[in-house]
This record gives structure tokens, sequence and C-alpha cells, in this order.
């Protein structure tokens, strides 16, 4: 039977980590584009996109996300659609992710005062030029350190990608596991380059909110 | 013709009607001080005009546009009348230059250098030349307030809306500011406002309003109407600030 030494394990583990890193990080920047429009939708006191927005979030937030892999792995592939494992991977952490970021922004948009709207209305900028300019600037400020906060949501979240059958970190170990039957080295490996990739980015986030505590 | 004409208009915050028919006409050139108690209806009758409030019935023509309908273009009307508020708004996160910049490099799409140069032009004319590259937080609230009156300038306002300007200022502040608006007043702007600054309403306004449990109670020239107030609501009022 084939051995593998505790550095094949490691190597193994790091090469699936590369994948972990790349769908962490496809799944952030997508939902943060699809965040960002269901942003524009749930702020612009249009009746029907601020119903469907809501709607949209309620869902991805309200399911577990486990069940909305399977809804994308199994459930497109009933209409005939053949889907891999990569794809129902990344489109159901980039809806995931775009209902969180969506809400997470939606507060901080709202923590800007109302005088902020009324004076830029007054001087006849539109709704999107006001976000722009006016809004989204400031807004941003605020949001870096939950949107930070949140990018370990998303890398944890990577992890249930394993059971639609998509090599990350989590499925190398599965598999390292059933070769080597040394489940408490492989898995305790893997929580350990889970926290080295999570842990900067919570430090970092709370970093940043110390720092915006202090006023300009 | 009037340059702003309200007639009859009726506003209700839920079963709570603050506007209850007002009516004024307002000329190129007036200087309007609209006086009242708190709650008398006196600042929503001015967020109306500009189209921040709806009302539910009458109807507001200001610059020729009919303010309040569906079609209402309201970008079209804010683009003449201008607006500057009690707690000044300025946009924290863009220096005096900037604030005075934004409007008219966005919404009427002029190039930086003409807006900057026009952005000169304005603060000097409330006398903060010297303050173009501060940041809000950097200005006294008399000069951050001097720097919300040329954003509204900027855009070259036939009509500007004045509520409360002064009320958010410590005392020794409110004359730099009250001595811009005279400034403007008599460069022939036509402005409205909403004060509570007697002497100011009395020496510089052309027309005065006291509203009243959402009416217009009494209007007429100012030192007429302070000098001798017909309604005994007046009266008291005139007795209790004055």
């Amino acid at each position: 039977m084939l051995q593998f030494s505790f550095w094949d394990i490691l190597s193994n583990l790091l090469v699936a980590t590369q994948w972990t890193i790349v769908l962490s990080l496809i799944a952030f920047f997508c939902g943060g584009i699809v965040g960002l429009i269901l942003l524009f939708m749930r702020t612009s006191r249009i009746a029907p996109l601020e119903w469907f927005t809501k709607i949209y979030i309620e869902f991805f937030q309200g399911t577990p996300l486990l069940m909305q892999l399977f809804l994308f792995f199994f459930g497109i592939a009933l209409f005939g659609v053949e889907v891999s494992p990569w794809a129902a991977a990344t489109l159901a952490l980039t809806f995931w992710t775009s209902a969180f970021l969506a809400e997470i922004w939606r507060g901080c948009v709202e923590s800007i005062p109302k005088g902020q709207w009324e004076a830029s209305s007054s001087l006849a900028l539109s709704y999107i030029e006001q976000m722009r300019y006016v809004i989204l600037p400031q807004a941003s400020r605020i949001a870096v350190a939950p949107t930070v906060g949140f990018s370990v949501q998303v890398i944890k979240g990577t992890a249930l990608a394993s059971i639609i059958g998509f090599v990350e970190l989590t499925k190398a170990g599965t598999m390292l596991n059933n070769a080597t039957f040394r489940p408490f080295l492989v898995y305790s490996l893997v929580a350990l380059i889970y926290f080295c990739l999570c842990f900067p980015l919570s430090w970092w986030a709370k970093k940043i909110e110390g720092r915006l505590n202090v006023a300009r | 013709m009037s340059l702003v004409s309200i007639r009859d208009v009726r506003k209700s915050f839920g079963p709570n009607e603050v506007l209850k028919g007002v009516s004024l006409e307002i000329a190129k050139g007036d200087v309007v001080a609209i006086i009242g108690r708190s709650g008398s209806g006196k600042s929503t009758l001015l967020r109306c005009i500009n189209g921040l409030e709806t009302y539910q019935s009458g109807a507001i023509v200001a610059d020729g546009i009919e303010v309040g309908g569906a079609s209402t273009n309201l970008r079209e009307l804010r683009r003449h009348v201008g607006m500057v508020f009690q707690q000044f708004n300025l946009f924290p996160h863009l220096t005096a230059a900037e604030n005075v910049m934004l409007a008219p490099t966005v919404v009427n799409k002029v190039s930086k250098a003409e807006a900057r140069t026009t952005a000169a032009e304005v603060l000097a004319k409330v006398g903060l030349s010297e303050k173009m590259d501060a940041y809000p937080s950097e200005l006294s609230g008399g000069q951050q307030q001097r720097v919300a009156i040329a954003r509204s300038l900027a855009m070259r306002p036939k009509v500007l809306l004045c509520d409360e300007i002064t009320s958010a200022l410590d005392p020794e502040l409110v004359n730099e500011v009250l001595r811009v608006v005279e400034q403007l007043a008599r460069e022939g702007m036509t402005l409205i406002l909403v004060t509570h600054e007697m002497r100011f309403a009395r020496d510089v306004g052309t027309k005065l309003v006291f509203m009243h449990h959402g009416k217009v109670h009494e209007e007429g020239v100012p030192k007429e109407v302070f000098a001798a107030p017909r309604t005994p609501e007046l009266q008291q009022f005139v007795g209790q600030v004055g």
C-alpha cells in the first residue's frame, strides 16, 4: 500500500488550499458586484425593486448554504443542463455572499445622516449620483471592517462545496483521511490551514474597526 | 408675475394637518421672512417648495415648474431653487471647494477647471477664499454654513430657500452668516427664509409672513407688521421673542 509521509499530506492539502482560495476570491468578488447591484435596488425607493431584493436576501440568508449548493448542483441538472461542481459552487457562493454583503452595506448606507440625502437632492443630484458622489464614499469607510470580517465567513463557507464533490481543502482532507486513516493529523492540519487563512483577515478587520472609531 | 406661487397648499403627516391652505406670492427680488412658533408649518412649507416634502392639495409653481405633480421634473426645478439647511449638511469627505464644485460638475456637466473658478468666486463672496481646501471638520459652524451658502450659489439659483440657517450656530457666529445673506439680498437675490432672527427679518426682509397653526396668519411689509401687529397671536409672539 502507498505510504503517505507527513510532508505528502501537507503538500497535498496545500495544493487543494489553492482551490479554496480561488473559490473564496471568486465568490467574494462576484458576490460583491451582485451585492452592490442589490444595494442600489434595495435603497432605490422603487417598490418592485425593493421587494425583489428583500425576497432574494431573505431566501439566501434564511436557508442553509448547503441547501443552496444542492439546489444549484442537482436542481439545474433537472432541466437537462449539466452543472459541474465548480460551476454550482461558484454560483451558490456568489449569490449567498451577495445577499449578506447587500445587507451589511445597506446598514452602512442607512447610517449616513438624512441631511446628506436632502442636501444632495436639493443640489439636483439624481439617486445614482447621490450614491456615487455623496453616500457611498462615506458609507464605504464604515463598510470596510464588517466586509473584511464577512470574508472570513466566505472562506469557511467554501468548505461546504466539498459535499458536491468540489476538491478544495476540506474535500482533500477527507480523501487523504480515507487513504491514510490518520484523521486526527489530517483534520488538525486542515483546521490549521483554515485558521491561517482566516485569522489575518479577522485581525485586520478588528484593526480597521479600531482606526475608524477615531473620528477624522 | 410671481417667481414662486403657492396656492391653497394643504399637507398632513398622518392625521396631523400641518399646512391648512397656505397661499403666498413671491416676486423676483423679494426677501421673504417666514416666522412663527415651532410646529406652525413654516419649515414644512419651505421644504414643499423644492419638493423635499410632498403635499396633498393645492399647487406650488416655482420658476414656471409645477412642484409636486407626478411628472414634476424635480431635477430641473432644483437646478434653479437652492436650499440651505439648519445643520449645514456639508459633505464631510469633500473639501470646501469640492463641496461647491460637486453639483456644477455632476449636474451641469461643467468642466473641473471652470467649476473651480466658480467655487473660488462664490467662496470669496462668503468670505472664505482662504478655506477652499479645508475639510468641513476643520471649519467653525459659521464657516460651514457659509460654505453651504456658497455651494447653493454655485448653481446660480433663482431662489434660495434658507431653513433656520442660524439656529444651530453659537450666538457669536450668527452675524457672519446673516451678513452674507444680507449681501445676497442687496444684490437682488430672491430669498425665502424661515428664521427666528426678528431684527434681521425686519431690517432685511421685504415681506414678512407670520405662520400660525398651519396658516398664513398675517403678512405684510416687515417694518409695518412689527410696528403694529394686527392679530393678538402675532402681538403675543413678537412680545415673546422681540
